[in-house]
């Protein structure tokens, strides 16, 4: 399954730094998922005592560090569009399968038979099954938004991608060096989840980065004055008139 | 992983099944040598059938599993990359190689009726048994694969499964051969029961170590790697939702700890000692129904064994599942 670096690989490139854990993308994939083609996206008991359903895309949070060193970091999960895919040879229908054009791994939901083995094979858990239609379903790339001629072109992204407040997540060719996507990976130190099964995500992600500077007391404090130009300049006490006593502007 | 009951019946029931097609033409093949009498083609015939049916017992509790049983045909599709496909074309290959096999034992063909003569009884069906044994540990090796093949459930991933897959099913089927030819054909009980005790010693030795390679596993994937972020004190607190999923699900066996380690106590006991225990003494006293017992409380300890089996296995997208909120 060896694939062709020239060829597209569509994908998305989380920014961890930015990532607020607000759900947008959560909800928007959620709402636009369930209207489209992938639809519908069961939900039961969303209001009862033990609600479930599906989800393409989760917002996790998680603690790093042990206090007060700590940093809070919300990290949003999909599928990752592997490009060598476990999930996909294990299927015994074909129904699972990798687009050859964009690299996008999709689920043939009229050849699927529901037998849960790309869900086991997956490392990510980012398949889940549809209890309803009884079919495996996973993110799609919102691959029915990305081609929309009807859409304006600014608006040809994922659903989450859209949403996003804080421009945590892009969208673009991985295999295209030039690509917004590829220069974030390359310049901001982009990786990939469980790089141990070689599954080699597409989607990568971006890290942390601390944005402070380091400022020592000499850059506050002028510690040479050679000419002696810098002086203070002294200032009248707070109970003597100021200039504003004794002008009116 | 969650223990799925469509699949532990699947895999114990042709486990069983094609145990005792081994037996059957084992037998046939020693008798058709001299070794052992003959026996009347209708034992050969019933065998089939019991063959058979355990297979299609087996069949009936994988569609339980699906989601879409009707486009189940679909599934042998992609034999070049999927064990599970494999799986799908050799189970109905073996049922038909079994069922061919009791047809010529039931209409007493033989090479003759093509004008090739020799001194072997049954010589037809011997050809279309071995093939048919061919087959049967072709699927012992697809069934074994379908879970060894998954590189990421460590438990699994390695050559023990498969070989545990099938001496589990020949300890069985050899078992169920023995209470079979004590009905039967009781020239061949100890011929069965021999066979199903040398199964039995080899299965403990390779499941036990099977038991003792998964106790020392270290996972190569931890919470560092799935969210690749280098701390030593990394936390979850949220999941993203507070409800259920299918990740919270299918992964995971939702028992206690006790629960779960009486499971294999259960396992080693039933599928083990008492199984050996029954099988001796029945064996010795020509006993149908200690040889029933056995294999039945064999059986319920496989049921057991293949539940702590898929139960022992830990699936990394846990990871990512460890907090609710």
């Amino acid at each position: 399954m060896d694939m062709k670096p020239s060829k597209k690989q569509l994908a998305l490139v989380i920014d961890l730094n930015v990532c607020v854990g607000c759900h947008a993308c959560v909800t928007s994939c959620k709402e636009w998922n369930t209207s489209g083609i992938s639809g519908y996206m069961s939900d039961d008991n969303p209001y009862g005592e033990d609600p479930t359903g599906n989800f393409f895309n989760r917002v996790q949070t998680f603690e790093v560090g042990e206090y007060p060193n700590t940093e809070t970091v919300h990290f949003p999960k999909s599928c990752l569009h592997c490009e060598e895919p476990p999930c996909v040879p294990v299927c015994p229908t074909g129904a699972s399968y990798k687009r050859e054009e964009d690299g996008i791994v999709l689920v043939d939901y009229d050849k699927c038979i529901g037998c849960r083995y790309c869900s086991w094979a997956c490392p990510y858990g980012a398949r889940e099954i549809d209890e309803h239609q009884k079919v495996m379903k996973k993110c799609t790339l919102c691959v029915d938004r990305i081609y929309d001629e009807e859409l304006p072109k600014e608006e040809r992204k994922p659903a989450c991608v859209m949403a996003c407040p804080t421009n945590a997540r892009l969208f673009g060719d991985v295999h295209d060096p030039d690509s917004n996507v590829s220069v974030a990976i390359r310049e901001e130190g982009g990786y990939a989840l469980m790089p141990e099964w070689n599954t080699k995500p597409a989607n990568h992600y971006l890290p942390r980065r601390r944005t402070q500077r380091s400022i020592n007391d000499d850059e506050l404090v002028r510690a040479d004055n050679p000419l002696n130009k810098e002086i203070e300049v002294s200032k009248p006490n707070f109970d003597e008139p100021s200039l504003d006593d004794s002008t009116s502007w | 992983m969650n223990p799925a009951f469509s699949v532990i019946f699947l895999t114990t029931l042709i486990g069983v099944g094609q145990g005792l097609f081994v037996a059957m033409v084992t037998g046939q093949s020693i008798s058709a040598l001299g070794f052992l009498p003959e026996q009347s083609n209708q034992y050969y015939v019933f065998g089939s059938i019991v063959v058979i049916g355990f297979l299609i017992a087996g069949l009936v509790a994988s569609f339980f599993h699906l989601g879409h049983p009707e486009r189940a045909w679909r599934a042998a599709a992609m034999w070049r990359t999927s064990w599970l496909s494999r799986e799908v074309i050799v189970l109905p290959l073996l049922m038909g190689a079994v069922f061919v096999y009791g047809l010529i034992n039931y209409s007493e063909w033989n090479l003759s009726e093509l004008g090739i003569t020799n001194g072997f009884k049954g010589d037809l069906a011997l050809i279309v048994g071995i093939a048919g044994v061919v087959i049967t540990f072709a699927l012992f090796i697809c069934t074994g694969m379908i879970y060894a093949c998954i590189k990421f459930l460590q438990e699994w991933s390695h050559p023990l499964t498969v070989i545990n897959f099938t001496l589990f099913g020949l300890c069985s089927g050899f078992l169920l051969a023995t209470l079979i030819a004590q009905y039967r054909a009781p020239d061949f009980v100890s011929l069965f029961g021999g066979c199903s005790l040398v199964f039995l010693l080899l299965v403990l030795i390779t499941r036990l170590w099977s038991l003792y390679r998964n106790s020392k596993i270290r996972h190569k994937s931890t919470l560092q790697s799935a969210i690749g972020i280098r701390h030593n004190k990394i936390q979850q607190k949220s999941q993203g939702f507070m409800g259920g999923s299918v990740n919270t699900r299918d992964f995971f066996h939702h028992v206690g700890p006790i629960f779960f380690k009486s499971i294999k106590w259960i396992f080693l006991l039933l599928v083990f000692p008492v199984a050996m225990a029954l099988l001796i003494s029945g064996m010795m006293q020509q006993s149908v129904v200690l040889l029933a017992i056995a294999f039945g409380l064999q059986y319920v300890g496989l049921l057991a064994e293949r539940w702590f089996f898929f139960a022992q296995a830990n699936h990394p997208q846990n990871l990512y599942y460890q907090t609710i909120s």
